[in-house]
């Protein structure tokens, strides 16, 4: 029984010290614009999204905000990387269609 | 149409403004035009390829492709920016007491242009690539797709003169202080290519550490402005740098620095010492 204990303890400690995978998130890019619009993420964790562009254009996923300039060609998908974020809001925008393609990160 | 255009401007002027640097460094050095000349073209074509490949390279190394790509090339650019300010330091005395001697317009002599030349390249190749997928959207959208390629056509043509301009103000600086403006200018060029290549590292999930950004100055300076975007090119400006993005600026200067004086020859009074 100690010895059981003590192998879940060890486990936990280790489970603990292994940095969780970052979490993930989906977007679609549709008719030049960013479905969902809004993204909420836990703030202070690395954060992985998926970016689905439907439209046969290219996109770019652009934000000085997040630090993040990446081209997703049409019909294809893209990994964005992102975070630790502070708490508050990042915008983002797709620059090939800038005035319908526009989203926000929220970190909270 | 003007959509087209401010984007089209705004690539076009991040290696415009490395371009003007790279004339206005070599300013009497025969046969320059043609070696920018190379640069530029072969910069066109690599765009056209990273752009036909686009879809390629973003799936590559787990989806880390472009960002690993991108990293890549500013690394490369760094690196020769670094020799050819090795090489200026130890030849640049020589060069520009024979310019002052002979009058500026004499030619310099030998000097490699290739490591300029490739900067040159790399740049019109990361600026480019995003110019072509931009163009190829627009035009494979159809319908209004004309207007908004004039429209690119133009940002291209407005980024040239833009180019012309940054040449011409820094020939405007006396030969004399030519060397020593261009040399600090290419440093920090440098620096903040470095530090946007540990961005890309970081974006690929490579480097996971001191990601934590250290100030926001988007308030005052965002570098999303027009005033912003050429600082960024030009000095690396970041309004929201990481503390990674700090280090490779500091050190990339530094290394320079370090460079620059272990290259250059022994001056004759340090023997004193």
């Amino acid at each position: 029984m100690r010895a059981l204990t003590s192998a879940i303890v060890l486990a936990g400690l280790v489970l603990a010290s292994t940095p969780a995978p970052a979490q993930e998130f989906n977007l679609v890019i549709r008719n030049h614009k960013f479905e969902p619009a809004e993204i909420r993420v836990p703030a202070g964790k690395r954060v992985s999204i998926y970016v689905s562009n439907e439209d046969a254009t290219p996109e770019e996923f652009d934000s000085t905000a997040l630090k993040v300039e990446k081209i997703i060609p049409g019909k294809s998908k893209g990994l964005v990387r992102i975070g630790p974020l502070d708490p508050g809001r990042y915008e983002f925008i797709g620059e090939f269609h800038a005035d319908t393609a526009k989203g926000v990160v929220i970190a909270e | 149409m003007l959509g087209a255009l401010v984007i089209v401007f705004r690539e076009v002027i991040e290696a415009g403004l490395i371009i003007g640097i790279v004339l206005a460094a070599t300013r009497g050095v025969a046969g320059r035009g043609n070696w920018v000349a190379a640069g530029v073209v072969a910069g066109v074509l690599g765009a056209g390829v990273v752009a036909l490949f686009a879809e390629a390279i973003a799936n590559a190394f787990e989806g880390s492709g472009q960002e690993l790509l991108n990293a890549s090339v500013l690394g490369a650019a760094v690196v020769m920016l670094m020799w050819h300010t090795a090489w200026m330091a130890r030849h640049g005395r020589e060069m520009a007491a024979e310019m002052a001697a002979v009058g500026a317009a004499v030619t310099a002599g030998q000097r490699p242009m290739t490591a300029l030349a490739v900067v040159v390249g790399l740049a019109v190749l990361r600026e480019g690539s995003e110019v072509v997928l931009f163009l190829y959207g627009v035009l494979a959208a159809g319908t209004s797709g004309s207007s908004l390629f004039v429209g690119g056509l133009l940002g291209l043509a407005a980024g040239a003169a833009f180019t012309a301009l940054t040449y011409y103000g820094l020939l405007s600086i006396p030969a004399r202080y030519i060397f020593a403006v261009t040399t600090v200018l290419i440093a920090l060029l440098a620096a903040g290519m470095a530090a946007q290549a540990v961005q890309y590292l970081d974006n690929a999930g490579v480097i996971s550490v001191l990601g934590r950004r250290l100030w926001d100055s988007s308030g005052i300076l965002p570098q999303d402005g027009m005033l912003g975007r050429l600082l960024h090119t030009l000095i690396g400006y970041t309004d929201r740098p990481t503390e990674l993005q700090l280090l490779a600026y500091l050190g990339t200067l530094a290394l320079m620095a370090a460079l620059a004086w272990v290259a250059t020859p022994a001056r004759s009074p340090r023997t004193a010492m």
